[in-house]
């Protein structure tokens, strides 16, 4: 292991060092991972010039898992083991796929997710997916030379509160720091905003591989403030194919079929739909193993017909977005395109006819995601000294709790501007009542049935009371990733009970020690020494973001002695670095913690009361 | 700075019912552009942890004062008024009467799918709402009439319910 270089106190070396950072599309069909270099986004390629990483994860009996084109080129003979797609399983239960008997996979029922079982054992989406960002990792490092600080990791605005929870659980797998769960369609947007500097409100009409959203954005000075937001979790390019993948069945009389098959079929079906992008039919010919030949031409006028309610299943949701924003089709300005599948013309022409004008496509709609991730990764890594632009994010659903009658009380609405915080009293139902079951749901509807049940928890303790005389303050807090996390306190008698829940899909620390010791490429590395090594990197971070906050207002906003009681902390911290004990390295990063927060709080007064003045200065004209 | 303050005093504006919109949208972003988390994602936990309260704060502040309801209800709030509270319901009749008058024509257009019946409906609904805006505003600024500026409040959130309604129909018929 390289010894880790660390500078002397107080001086700072942060502001010069440039952080690599990248932006990761973990998409349905493909990911692609991106840098700012030079200050331009660029997507980074493979080793033989492929931007596009194929997200198909196959698994082997011996050895690791194969992940990107190899993978793909396997799907017919190795279906089982082969897994497509898997962004769809994502934070999903069995109940929740959508005909997961067309799929070749052998799906396990587990508690909060789906699990697959292969030739190498059962396997969880997240173990999938963290295969898949593997490869996007050492791909980065590969390029960029060095070992990642950040990433931002784009997900599906319309993603809850379990899928994005997923989707982080397996960046932490694979030692990933996620600086921000960025949604797709406002990534877009910063590509597409950056380039043009252009202000009014927009439309980003984002169709994927496994996903639909929706987002309407206003662009004011710099400011990215997304108005509203609407989606399908589960509609995209796949369904497309289904649907071709029907009528191919249908126009040969088949009907029972080897998984084999299934999947030559599939690919085939996607095949003729690229096709159709380009050309006015697609010739679709196939050798089953069962002898059979097919041979069919599908005309573009067919497959418009095929797929028409998969369009209009779109055109909904874009709907309801433009009402949650107040706004009509004529106030967009312009409307973006991302996603693969937005290179189907018939989308084009709906999307078009919709808002009354030509949709944008100038950047290529496979990477525009991974483009606008890279920028905001670079921001928040701290390589740019960012004070132009900032993005304002939503909640695409909203949240709330069960109450009688399995009613749901909506405590923060959809498209709520988030970091966002609500709190709402409950009370008792029945006399000398000391436990209350908080039921937290994520949705539109009006039942429990209808709505994403995200977490279940008793808080205990309740002093008993007549029924009413209870105060319950359930507070809900989301985080700028759009994370949820709920706690509860009974305020009425001043006696506490307080409980604090990360809604229970996602994994706990023991689960991740052991999916890490479980993986094959973990099994001979040491979970301890991944462990101290984690512990390192935070604590480094931690003595380059005081020493930069010193060196920018250390001297205005620090006593004497204060400042000597920082700067012995950060001694203690290099003196616990270098001693390499990882419970003296967590001790004082809590202490420096401990000790910089009430610098961190003045710092962040200095700030506010800067854009107060600003605001005032303005109000008076000069 | 005090995380007790008022949130007017938040964005530099005075506590009226009538404002700037203008100036707390710049305010606001002014704001948010110094104390959002993506500001400080790479900075120290405690920084972390500040940002994102300082954030939810502002974007809670931001919210109550944008919407004419909760503006109004918040100024209230700072008399020491709920005007919202269950106690709160008395409403005087014909005020109700129209109301009833007003959902039962609702029911009618959308049993009909009468397009033209429903924007009628909501022009009538709109101004309605419009009349009480400016009626909070003199009750509010001028006279400072608190009670009567409770009741115009409660008034006005019947029609934004109704309102949202005449928006749930037109979802109802596309």
């Amino acid at each position: 292991m390289a010894l880790l270089q660390i500078s002397e106190p107080g001086l700072s070396t942060a502001p010069h060092q440039h952080r690599l950072a990248v932006g990761i599309d973990l998409g349905t069909t493909n990911s692609l991972v991106a840098t700012v270099r030079n200050g331009i986004s660029v997507v980074l390629n493979d080793e033989r010039g492929r931007p596009l990483l194929p997200s198909v994860v196959r698994y082997l009996k011996d050895g690791d898992p194969v992940v990107g084109y190899d993978a793909q080129a396997r799907q017919s003979d190795d279906p089982h083991n082969t897994i497509v797609s898997v962004k769809r399983f994502m934070g999903r239960g069995l109940k929740d796929l959508i005909d997961p008997s067309t799929l070749p996979y052998h799906f396990v029922d587990a508690p909060g997710m789906v699990q697959l079982k292969t030739v190498v054992g059962t396997k969880t989406p997240v173990e999938m997916s963290a295969e898949i960002l593997k490869a996007l990792k050492m791909r980065a490092e590969t390029a960029m030379g060095g070992e990642l600080t950040g990433a931002v990791i784009t997900v599906p605005a319309y993603f809850d509160d379990a899928q994005r929870q997923a989707t982080k659980d397996a960046a932490r797998l694979v030692g990933l720091n996620v600086l921000r769960l960025l949604n797709e369609p406002t990534a877009a947007a910063i590509a597409y905003g950056l380039d043009n500097s252009s202000e009014g409100i927009y439309a980003v009409y984002d169709l994927g591989g496994g996903t639909f959203d929706i987002s309407i954005l206003k662009l004011t000075k710099g400011v990215f403030e997304v108005l509203a937001t609407n989606g399908d979790s589960a509609l995209g390019g796949d369904d497309f194919d289904r649907r071709v993948y029907c009528w191919m069945l249908e126009q040969s009389g088949l009907s029972v079929m080897s998984d084999h098959d299934k999947a030559l079929l599939m690919a085939k079906a996607r095949e003729a739909k690229e096709v159709l992008t380009e050309h006015a039919e697609a010739r679709i010919t196939a050798v089953l193993t069962t002898g059979e030949l097919i041979d069919l031409t599908l005309t573009e006028g067919q497959f418009n017909e095929l797929t028409a309610g998969l369009v209009g299943k779109t055109l909904t949701p874009t709907r309801k977005a433009l009402r949650d924003a107040g706004l009509a089709a004529a106030d967009v300005k312009g409307v973006v395109m991302v996603g693969g599948s937005t290179r189907i013309p018939r989308i084009q022409a709906a999307v078009g006819e919709f808002f009354g004008q030509t949709p944008l496509t100038n950047l290529d709609p496979d990477k525009v995601v991974a483009l606008g991730a890279a920028i905001q990764a670079n921001v928040l890594a701290g390589n740019k000294r960012e004070d132009d632009w900032l993005l304002l994010d939503v909640a695409p659903l909203s949240l709330g709790l069960e109450t009688m009658g399995g009613l749901v009380e909506k405590i923060i609405p959809r498209n709520s501007t988030i970091p966002i915080a609500r709190a709402q009293d409950f009370t008792t139902y029945k006399d000398g009542q000391t436990a209350m079951t908080i039921h937290v749901l994520q949705g539109e509807r009006e039942r429990v049935s209808d709505c994403r049940s995200l977490a279940r928890f008793e808080l205990r303790g309740i002093p008993p009371m007549v029924a009413g005389a209870a105060r319950i303050r359930v507070t809900f807090q989301v985080d700028a990733d759009g994370l949820l996390s709920v706690s509860a306190r009974e305020t009425g008698t001043g006696v506490e009970a307080h409980i604090e829940v990360k809604p229970s899909y996602g994994l706990t620390d023991d689960e991740v020690a052991r999916m890490l010791r479980e993986s094959i490429d973990h099994a001979l590395d040491d979970v301890d020494a991944r462990q101290l090594a984690e512990l390192r990197v935070d604590a480094q971070r931690l003595v380059d973001a005081t020493q930069s906050a010193l060196a920018e207002n250390g001297v205005a906003l620090l006593s004497q002695s204060e400042r000597a009681a920082i700067d012995s902390l950060l001694g203690q911290m290099n003196a616990a670095l270098a001693t390499g004990d990882p419970s003296a390295i967590k001790r004082a990063t809590e202490a420096l913690n401990q000790g910089t927060t009430e610098f961190a709080a003045r710092r962040m007064d200095v700030g506010i009361k800067r854009a107060l003045a600003g605001h005032k200065i303005e109000d008076i004209g000069i | 700075m005090d995380f007790n303050q008022d949130h007017f005093a938040l964005f530099g504006l005075t506590p009226t019912f009538a404002i700037d919109a203008e100036a707390l949208d710049r305010a606001y972003r002014e704001l948010q552009t110094e104390i959002h988390p993506d500001r400080f994602a790479h900075a120290g936990e405690a920084e972390q942890r500040l940002a994102m309260q300082w954030s939810t704060r502002t974007n809670e502040a931001y919210q109550t004062l944008k919407s004419p309801f909760a503006r109004a209800k918040y100024l209230l709030e700072l008399q020491g008024i709920q005007a919202m509270d269950a106690n709160n319901t008395a409403m005087p009749a014909e005020f109700l009467m129209q109301q009833m008058e007003w959902r039962e024509s609702l029911m009618a257009a959308l049993a009909a799918a009468d397009y033209a019946g429903l924007q009628a409906l909501e022009q009538a609904a709109k101004a309605e709402a419009e009349r009480l805006l400016d009626l909070l505003a003199a009750d509010l600024d001028a006279r400072r009439d608190y009670p009567a500026a409770s009741e115009t409040l409660r008034k006005y959130r019947f029609l934004e319910k109704f309102l949202a309604d005449i928006d749930n129909a037109y979802a109802e018929l596309e």
